[in-house]
């Protein structure tokens, strides 16, 4: 296997150059140019340098592990086929980047377009170079992204919005359906890497999935190919700018499908299906295309018509099943390129200098533009089949291989006949767009007053029509060598002996390409002389039109996601959380219903009769809550504090001291958390509310009753049964035999928090400090109601001296009743730091610890805002939250970074014991600077949160 | 103690699941409280009911089996701070809706 560093560069530069392109300034028109000119000049080169060694027979890899235990990797290969492709792809990119450079007005953003051309043609050249299944199909989808922004290039028209999402919705899909398709023909071969698919040609054939994966595979490549029956999308999408036609949708994008089934052609061909499929939809699209072609009034239309009808001839070749008419295929992909993109350019430049591209308008322009006549007219010659040009040659390949297609009498006379008239058709649309165009008398009334454009506009169609001439002539000498090069590279042994010469005597091809050319010219005259019925539509299309199909289709598919919506979901919250709590329930009914409830196994523990008083206390608060929630708030959030207090006297109960510490230390955090936001919520009085006693709320009330019965009961009967049963408790085992001897510590909860566990414990205080920081940033932008911004009552009541006096911020202390208060609140707050730290140093060996030591500290700085006014405290304030919040996960990260310096991994703890004079042993370990930061980001986020909510309070007083 | 356990976890959780489906608020944020403890306790109760013998090791090496379960305790722990800071996001969050809305319903308009 050969490697070659330069594939890789190849497919990245065009990305690294988008990306470049992307950020230059909007008016940037030379500077885009010449960066993406460059960029596709230099992938030329990188191919052309690649020459020698691919025609050596090599073929060239570049492979880059990612996932080597999944057997994935980014992998590029390039043999024959695909060097004659990258270069089209390259240089056809160089040569519109030329035309799009004065193409473009001054007016349009070229960032966009560049940054979006550039990414296309890096995405081509993916697929065109990669060797894996997979990472072609993820080429393909971006080329499918890349067309459509490329399309949508002109957004504020609304048909390039349609053109695109049109175009999008149909490759994306074929796309879709090509991704599973060549995962089954993955399976089927064992390896996604192409060289191993394609040297499993037979296991593939012979397979039973066979005909399942070539329809999917089809499916994506006749999409992206604009092939019948989904060809509508290409006729729409030539509302893109010309050179995007030019490039995208003549010479690569719509190559791509045809590229896949050449690729695959040794793998797939060769099978009755593969014929009636492939040559099926290649005929239908060869005759459509080409019929429809005639009845354009637009000159893209008519060129995006004759571009299906052209790839359907290529894909009628490929199913073949011939090695013969593959060689002609290949021939007619690059035959094609060159003369359809030089006509896009052409109708581009039309437009650009006369104003329209109507077909209805525009006459004898050959007078004011004669040298984009001249390629014009060599081109469509090219495209009609004239002899001594390229589209010549390939044409009569074709019409060479139609003729040995098949046995059957239907299949000889058929087929040869039916590519005649496609044929014929070719010349008659060829004739009309150069004739009506360029010929005949100068049409008045245009737009703009038709000239010849700069001479760097018509240098790329220039180029190209020199190519088709040479390569008509010269064939042998030309294409040959790649032609032989790219077909040896499918074919291997099996490459077939063909000759490129121009002149192969009077042979069945000649007269047919001669009764083509007759039977043109005569159809074009017998339809310019019999009226110009120039509709815009193929008399034939209504029953075709895939177009409708599509619209019917997108509509019925948004009916149904519309319909199923409104079924499953709502944008109302309570049935939502309905939904949620009947799915919870059901999640935990339907395996217990298969199993049964089973407990028992454990003795229960004897009641205690202490316990006993504040059970029954917490379960009548928990019920004096719900009941009260709604017109008593206040009443609410007291009994909520006392089930509060009955679940951490629980958990100090059963062993858990750490929990009830801080589940205590919660409570209040919770309690002034709620009580701050009581203010801002409506009032609501118990007689004012009229709906309670309508028959729906009651019939809402008890379904909810019940359900919360069910939910409580089956919640209550589950725990009853889990306590019962035998516990599993190796991993208790596991932390309490550790936590000493690994850990360093003697509290385990503690241990596991900050030491075993202490990755979750990072993310979990990472969350705290988010969730703080966002409950700050929609604090600042609060609207509170209007009514709840006057005063409140308790304050309008109090004594009039109290009212008026302004805010000192001088003063000690508080004036008032509050004075006692503040006193002990202040002294307090040294006591509460000392408790905090004390928690928090000892937390490693006994109850404590950062979570519990923060949460008092936070307390005592939120009873001096209660007590010593919101004011008063922010005029003190030195240490804000944030900062507090900023150090805490700093230091917590820094613990985990500092086991990184010892050559451990992250978050690995270390320590040493010190013998400190007075203080005595203390172990320092790097978990206490962990545990410190949990401390100070509890402390900080939690101080965050209250003083936000607090602070509004004199905010709206100041707005009011 | 085990059923006073259990029925605890009922009471909380179906006091909870009831205001959870009222339309106001301040209940739906009562309701989340409740129910927070119900889990906790639940989620604590995998570690069974022991007393008096909290997860804390001597010097001298002690038979694990002796000590209550610190693994659910300190997945509780957790949850309890984490509770907290979601129960003011939610309250923030819902007193900005209630002054765009202007009102506390919680489909940010009264029910029809």
């Amino acid at each position: 296997m050969e490697h070659s560093p330069s594939l890789a560069l190849i497919v990245l530069l065009p990305f690294l150059g988008s990306l470049c392109a992307a950020f230059l300034p909007a008016n940037a028109r030379n500077a885009e140019s010449w960066l993406a000119g460059g960029i596709a000049l230099a992938c030329t080169v990188l191919t052309l340098g690649l020459y020698g060694r691919v025609a050596s027979g090599a073929v060239l890899h570049f492979v880059l592990p990612w996932l080597p235990q999944a057997g994935l990797a980014f992998s590029l290969r390039l043999d024959g086929f695909a060097w004659l492709f990258t270069l089209l792809v390259s240089l056809m990119g160089t040569l519109v980047v030329i035309y799009a450079r004065y193409y473009l007005s001054p007016q349009d953003p070229v960032p966009r377009f560049f940054a979006f051309l550039l990414a296309f043609m890096g995405s081509m050249l993916g697929i065109v170079l990669s060797g894996n299944l997979i990472q072609l199909v993820v080429f393909w989808e971006l080329t499918s992204f890349s067309s459509f922004m490329l399309i949508a290039y002109w957004y504020h028209r609304a048909q390039a919005r349609q053109g695109a999402r049109m175009a999008l919705t149909v490759t994306a899909t074929g796309g879709f359906c090509l991704l599973a398709g060549v995962i089954m023909l993955g399976t089927i071969a064992g390896s996604f890497d192409l060289d191993r698919v394609l040297a499993a040609g037979d296991t593939v054939r012979a397979h039973p999935w066979y005909p399942v994966m070539l329809g999917l595979i089809l499916l994506g490549a006749l999409t992206k190919s604009a092939q019948f029956p989904f060809h509508f999308w290409l006729p729409h999408a030539m509302a893109a700018p010309t050179p995007v036609s030019a490039y995208l949708h003549s010479a690569t994008l719509v190559k791509a499908g045809v590229f896949l089934l050449t690729r695959l052609w040794p793998v797939l061909a060769g099978t009755d299906l593969w014929f009636a499929l492939v040559c099926g939809a290649g005929l239908a699209s060869l005759l459509l295309g080409a019929a429809a072609a005639l009845f354009q009034r637009d000159m893209k239309g008519v060129l995006a018509y004759s571009t299906v009808s052209h790839l359907g001839l290529i894909t009628l070749l490929l199913g073949m099943n011939s090695p013969l008419a593959l060689v002609a295929a290949v021939f007619h992909i690059m035959n094609h390129a060159t003369f359809k993109a030089t006509l896009f350019m052409a109708a581009g430049i039309v437009d650009h200098e006369a104003g329209t591209r109507d077909l209805r308008r525009l006459n004898g322009l050959a007078r004011a533009m004669p040298i984009t006549a001249t390629i014009a007219t060599v081109a469509a010659a090219a495209m009609a089949g004239v002899p001594l040009l390229n589209g010549f040659l390939s044409k009569e390949m074709f019409f060479a291989e139609a003729i040995f297609a098949g046995e059957e009498p239907l299949l000889r006379v058929g087929l040869p006949a039916l590519a005649t008239l496609a044929g014929v058709f070719s010349v008659a649309y060829s004739l009309r767009l150069v004739h009506q165009v360029f010929f005949g008398a100068p049409a008045r009334a245009l737009p703009r007053i038709p000239h010849e454009p700069t001479r760097w506009m018509l240098l790329p169609g220039v180029l190209l029509v020199l190519t088709c001439l040479l390569v008509g002539i010269l064939p042998a000498r030309t294409i040959g060598p790649a032609l032989a090069l790219a077909v040896q590279s499918i074919l291997g042994f099996a490459t077939p002996a063909y000759s490129l010469v121009v002149w192969h005597g009077f042979t069945v091809p000649f007269l047919m390409s001669v009764i083509a050319l007759v039977g043109g010219v005569g159809l074009y005259l017998l339809r310019y002389f019999y009226g110009q019925r120039a509709t815009g539509q193929a008399p034939l299309r209504a029953p075709f039109d895939g177009r409708r199909v599509f619209d019917i289709l997108i509509v019925v598919l948004h009916r149904f996601a519309e319909r199923m919506v409104r079924f499953a979901s709502s944008r109302r919250q309570q049935p939502q959380l309905l939904l949620i709590v009947c799915l919870a329930l059901a999640v935990a009914a339907i395996p217990l219903a298969a199993s049964g409830l089973s407990g028992g196994g454990v003795p229960l523990t004897p009641i205690d009769p202490v316990y006993v008083l504040p059970w029954l206390v917490g379960c009548i608060c928990a019920v004096g809550a719900a009941v009260q929630a709604k017109f008593h708030r206040l009443a609410a959030l007291i009994m909520l504090g006392g089930a509060g207090l009955f679940t951490s006297l629980t958990f100090a109960w059963f062993s858990a001291p750490d929990l009830a510490l801080t589940q205590v230390a919660v409570e209040v955090v919770t309690l002034v958390l709620l009580l701050l936001g009581l203010r801002w919520l409506p009032r609501r009085l118990e007689l004012d509310d009229p709906d309670r006693r309508t028959r729906r709320a009651r019939a809402r009330r008890v379904r909810d009753f019940l359900l919360a019965l069910v939910v409580g009961g089956g919640l209550a009967a589950l725990s009853f049964a889990m306590l019962t049963r035998a516990p599993v408790r190796d991993i208790a085992h596991f932390f309490i035999g550790r936590a000493l001897p690994e850990g360093g510590g003697r509290n385990v909860v503690n241990v596991i928090l900050v030491d075993f566990r202490g990755f979750d414990t990072l993310g979990e205080i990472t969350v705290v400090a988010i969730v703080a920081l966002t409950v700050y940033v929609l604090l600042r932008r609060f609207r509170p109601a209007p009514e709840s911004i006057e005063v409140p009552r308790a304050q309008r009541e109090a004594p009039a001296q109290e009212r008026g006096r302004a805010f000192d911020p001088e003063a000690k202390l508080p004036a008032g009743d509050l004075m006692v208060p503040a006193v002990l609140i202040r002294l307090l707050l040294p006591m509460a730091g000392l408790v905090a730290i004390y928690l928090l140093l000892r937390g490693h060996n006994a109850p404590g610890g950062g979570f519990v030591g923060g949460l008092v500290m936070a307390t005592a700085f939120i009873t001096q805002y209660m007590v010593g006014g919101a004011m008063w405290v922010e005029w003190r304030m030195r240490v804000h939250p944030q900062y507090w919040v900023a150090l805490g996960l700093l230091a917590a990260g820094g613990a985990g970074v500092l086991a990184w310096a010892l050559g451990q991994p992250f978050l690995t703890s270390f320590g040493t014991d010190l013998a400190l004079p007075v203080v005595g042993d203390v172990h320092v370990a790097s978990v206490l600077l962990f545990d410190l930061g949990v401390y100070l980001v509890v402390v900080g986020a939690t101080s965050l949160m209250l003083v936000a909510l607090a602070h509004q309070s004199f905010r709206s007083q100041r707005e009011a | 103690m085990e059923i006073l356990f259990a029925i605890a976890i009922g009471v909380l959780s179906g006091s909870g699941v009831w205001l959870l489906l009222r339309p106001r608020t301040f209940q739906v944020i009562v309701g989340l409280a409740l129910l927070s403890y119900a889990v906790n306790l639940f989620i604590f109760g995998m570690g069974r009911l022991v007393t008096g013998r909290a997860p804390i090791v001597g010097a001298h090496p002690v038979d694990p089996a002796s000590l209550a379960d610190p693994v659910p305790q300190a997945l509780v722990l957790t949850a309890i701070v984490i509770g907290f800071a979601t129960t003011a996001l939610l309250l923030v969050v819902l007193l900005a809706a209630r002054g765009l809305t202007g009102t506390d319903h919680v489909d940010g308009r009264e029910s029809p």
